[in-house]
């Protein structure tokens, strides 16, 4: 019998209950008293220099009560990366400064560089078209295409950095001259280039944001769609607009997705805080899809050369790569980091492979900034390794599944140190790997693509076996690698004086389901009943300092976080029921919500202890605090490491180059698993979020920088339609060995692994079909591509 | 301004509005039932679903005044008279078909009226018919699931393939 309670129980999820019935609360649907709207004034131009702005028609207009340019933000600090990367020559990366509002240059099209504050939303887009037209932005020659930006030393995104490049990045720089020698020795090399096509995470819920300002204290509030409302507030009080940090409460309330696109701080925020402290009222905007097709945080748009060495037997003996990323035209908090920790320490994959390099050269462009979107630099990785080996396999004529087998890193293994940096903990990808064949009936391959055949149908398989590092991340090591933050998570488990619980937790949940499976967590620890465990989060007021929720962290740190304080609130537990019981500490045990005389029938129950701790009546005050509650920071020891192998089916119409993904098989290892049907949700939506990526989005801006895919009519967003019911196994589990519950995360996943899997699935039908030249089509695979491709 | 008058889930309602005011906009600013979402500029994303007269529309793309005299049904008007789940709404939870939710009353909105047309649809049927109504987080899967769910049909061997 399935657990129906506690970890490992598919517990539905109490959220549920609002989201369904209309009374979810987005930052959106707030209305406060007095409250003002905001509306940017958008670039239409991709590089322009501001020559002058005239505010005053728009001042006047009716309704209008502020406008800013910026000007008014000149002096305020900017928005900061959050990780400094060195080159391969020591230097430091090249940081310009992010304004709250372009100041003397527009650098993308969507690039806020002023607002207009008015009493209606109505009369504040009415003026800002105003001042719109009253800017006179000098266009300059867009900066669009990569190799073109490092190129042309005379075009400028920053006028102080001459080649548009921000770092040229090795890792592991050491290792270089040996792996180039390893590659110049090698029996057999596969060459790939392809692209890592630029996404737009497009969150359902657009951004939006509501400053307001209390003269009589002096306070500030920031209500925001945001995936970690700590750092947004230490990033908008200590480093943009130097209010103190306890003079500022964000709240990220309910909120729409955000996939990595709502970590980071923007402009906007800031700008909504400065205007409700000028008019002491509350003041709101919310994107329009519009904006956020122009302005939120891109995904992805690498270019990449990998090189895979290996014997003729496909023993892999080297993987190289030269890869240019586009970070847009700002440094987006976690921009850095994503193209090089977030992807190089991956490219090792799941192999064992002695050698590895990984170059990396991030570049400015006049397009929106890029930054982590689900997976960040792992399916990058995953994609690059997944498929030149399946290339590899072609040209060598060697069976994709045995190649894989022959060059995993085997259980005997762990720990194993890759050649790029990572510690492996733990992980059977041979198990994975039989695990897909099976739940993918492989052997059946052969009729199904039959069947499809006499449907008129190309029909492929296609294979991927990814890991990656979750768990983000242990704060001595990343603070080597230039992280400017810590990494841990915090929790606070309260236990009120009725026995009920309130957990205020760093982690924030958008979509995730944390309010029901940490409650899971702790009526298993402290066994007391789910419904009587809240968790509590998303408001700085509330909750400890914790770094929010991205790359799959929330249960791997926060959760851990939470066992931590429950552990500390147990260990109390026990100190009080020695009182009461009047035995010693040592032989106190608790089991099942009581504590107990070990050995007797001397009992008290949770809840009695609870109340104790609270109506200290007969309690050990003289040694002991009154009050049951306890706060846990955790900060993890290594990362965590899901691996897993998915199989993909496509069926190819060879006439019109349609690719119909039919069948998707995921064997998963996320260790132990604390609810089935969240997690099986999670994979879905990232292997959704995959097929998107491989056959469908895009985000193409032309050469003037003008954005084509600016609106769901232009980028193709996966439909109900394009995708299958998805096949998921997570039965393979190999616990997290330096976490207590044995957890890896799950959230990433389905992103990272499916895009290659999608793709090799396409060019093996194309080569079952007889189109053996086709050797590897960029995504999105689209029928335009394949149909090119096949008549190539 | 010109007053607009409606039954907005079994209810007589009025307000002010101006001619470009969005039936949207009526709901969640004139009448606080913000459970209606807009997530796009262009008709697109189908958050926004509500019932005019029995038939699904996208409450962004008509005007407030249009719909004048009609009969309105939304998210808030779902549920059961004792304020339980609805059927669909009920099934959406049992088969974990919302993640972050904000996709998911133009959802729930969009199925009942695809089981009002099509009581038994196929699994080709149901995502053909939500075409309209994106969703980021739940890659379809388990939408699809509990809108067959809801329909009375067993999907205890969806994807058991």
């Amino acid at each position: 019998m399935p657990k129906d309670h506690g970890i490992g129980a598919s517990s539905k999820r109490r959220e549920d209950i609002r989201f369904l019935t209309g009374r979810g609360v987005y930052t959106d649907d707030m209305n406060l008293h007095g409250q003002t709207y905001a509306v940017f004034v958008r670039s239409q131009v991709a590089h322009g220099r501001i020559k002058s702005i005239n505010t005053s028609n728009a001042a006047s207009m009716p309704g209008v009560l502020a406008v800013f340019t910026g000007e008014d933000f000149k002096d305020v600090g900017g928005n900061p990366a959050g990780w400094l990367i060195n080159s391969r020559d020591g230097t430091p990366m090249r940081e310009p400064k992010r304004p709250v509002l372009a100041h003397g240059k527009v650098r993308h099209v969507g690039d806020a560089y002023a607002a207009v504050v008015a009493e209606s939303y109505a009369e504040a887009k009415d003026a800002a078209e105003q001042l719109a037209a009253d800017s006179d932005i000098e266009e300059l020659p867009a900066i669009i295409d990569m190799a073109a930006a490092v190129a042309n030393a005379s075009n400028r995104v920053h006028d102080e950095i001459p080649d548009n490049l921000c770092y040229d990045w090795g890792w592991i720089e050491d290792n270089r001259a040996a792996v180039d020698a390893a590659i110049k020795a090698a029996p057999h090399v596969t060459v790939l280039e392809l692209v890592n096509n630029r996404l737009v995470p497009n969150a359902m819920e657009p951004r939006a944001s509501i400053g307001e300002y209390f003269p009589g204290t002096g306070d500030y509030k920031l209500t925001t769609t945001s995936q970690n409302p700590h750092l947004t507030r230490l990033l908008v009080a200590a480093f943009v607009l130097g209010i103190p940090e306890n003079k500022l409460t964000v709240v990220a309330p309910d909120v729409g997705g955000g996939f990595g696109s709502k970590i980071y701080h923007y402009g906007e925020e800031a700008v909504v805080l400065a205007a409700a402290k000028k008019l002491a009222r509350p003041v709101r905007w919310t994107a329009e899809r519009s904006e956020s097709f122009l302005s939120d945080a891109h995904g992805r748009d690498h270019v990449t050369k990998i090189e895979l060495a290996c014997e003729k037997d496909g023993t892999f003996i080297a993987f190289r790569t030269e890869t240019m990323a586009n970070v847009g035209a700002y440094l987006s908090n976690f921009a850095t980091v994503t193209p090089t920790f977030l992807h190089g320490t991956l490219m090792a994959g799941p192999y064992k492979v002695p050698n590895v390099y990984v170059n990396v050269k991030t570049v400015f462009t006049n397009t929106a900034p890029v930054d982590a979107y689900r997976g960040a630099g792992r399916p990058e990785a995953t994609y690059s390794l997944e498929r030149v080996i399946d290339k590899m396999c072609r040209e060598l004529g060697l069976d994709p599944f045995e190649v894989r087998r022959k060059n995993f890193i085997t259980t005997d293994m762990f720990p194993y140190t890759t050649p790029v940096g990572l510690a492996y903990d733990t992980g059977n990808y041979h198990a994975t790997l039989d695990k897909a064949i099976e739940i993918g009936n492989v052997a059946g391959f052969e009729a199904r693509r039959a069947a499809s055949a006499k449907r008129g149908k190309l029909r492929g398989m296609g294979l991927s076996t990814w890991i990656e590092a979750c768990g983000i991340a242990p704060s001595h090591l990343v603070g080597v690698l230039g992280a400017r933050v810590g990494l841990y998570d915090a929790a606070t488990v309260r236990v009120n004086a009725t026995g009920n619980i309130s957990v205020m937790t760093g982690a924030h949940s958008h979509g995730q389901g944390h309010e029901t499976v940490f409650a899971q967590i702790v009526a298993e620890k402290l066994g007391v009943p789910e419904a009587s465990v809240e968790i509590v989060h998303g408001d700085t007021s509330k909750i400890p300092f914790g770094m929010g929720s991205y790359g799959s962290r929330s249960l791997a740190v926060c959760g851990v976080a939470v066992t931590k304080a429950i552990d500390k609130i147990v260990a109390k537990g026990k100190k009080i029921a020695a009182h009461m019981l009047e035995a010693a500490e040592e032989d106190i045990t608790f089991e099942n919500g009581s504590f107990s005389v070990a050995g007797t029938d001397k009992a008290k129950t949770f809840g009695e202890i609870a109340f104790s701790a609270y109506v200290p009546h007969n309690y050990p005050l003289e040694t002991l605090e009154p009050g049951l509650e306890e706060t846990a920071f955790y900060d993890p020891a290594n990362f965590t490491y899901p691996a897993g192998a998915y199989i993909c089916e496509v069926e190819v119409d060879a006439e019109t180059g349609k690719v119909d993904v039919v069948a998707f098989h995921c064997a998963d290892d996320f260790g132990n698993i604390m609810n089935p049907m969240v997690v099986e949700g999670q994979v879905h939506g990232g292997v959704g979020q995959g097929i998107g990526q491989a056959l469908c989005e895009n985000t193409t801006y032309d050469d003037t920088g003008q954005l084509l895919t600016g609106s769901y009519m232009d980028y193709a967003m996966p439909r109900a339609g394009d995708v299958p019911f998805y096949n998921v196994d997570y039965s393979c589990q190999t616990p997290c060995t330096h976490n207590p519950l044995g957890v890896k995360g799950c959230g990433e996943a389905g992103a990272i692994g499916s895009p290659p899997a999608v793709v090799n699935a396409v060019i093996d039908a194309l080569h079952r079909g007889g189109h053996t030249h086709v050797k590897h089509i960029d995504m999105p695979v689209s029928p335009s591509r394949v149909w090119q491709a096949i008549h190539g | 301004m010109t007053k607009v008058s409606m039954t907005v889930n079994g209810r007589a309602v009025s307000g002010e509005v101006e001619g470009r005011t969005l039936l949207s906009a009526f709901l969640r600013e004139g009448l606080g039932l913000t459970g209606t979402h807009v997530g796009c500029d262009t008709s697109q994303c189908g958050a926004c679903v509500v019932h005019v007269d029995g038939k699904a529309i996208k409450s962004c793309t008509v005007f407030a005044m249009d719909v004048a005299g009609a009969e309105v049904r939304t998210i808030e008007g779902m549920a059961n008279a004792d304020g339980s789940l609805g059927t669909i709404q009920q099934a959406f939870q049992d088969h974990h078909g919302l993640q972050c939710g904000f996709c998911t009353p133009g959802m729930v909105m969009s199925a009942a009226a695809l089981l009002a047309e099509n009581p038994k649809p196929s699994e080709a049927d149901v995502r053909h018919y939500l075409d309209g109504n994106i969703c980021r987080c739940t890659g379809y899967h388990n939408i699809v699931k509990a809108v067959l769910a809801a329909s009375g049909q067993d999907v205890s061997a969806v994807a058991a393939e």
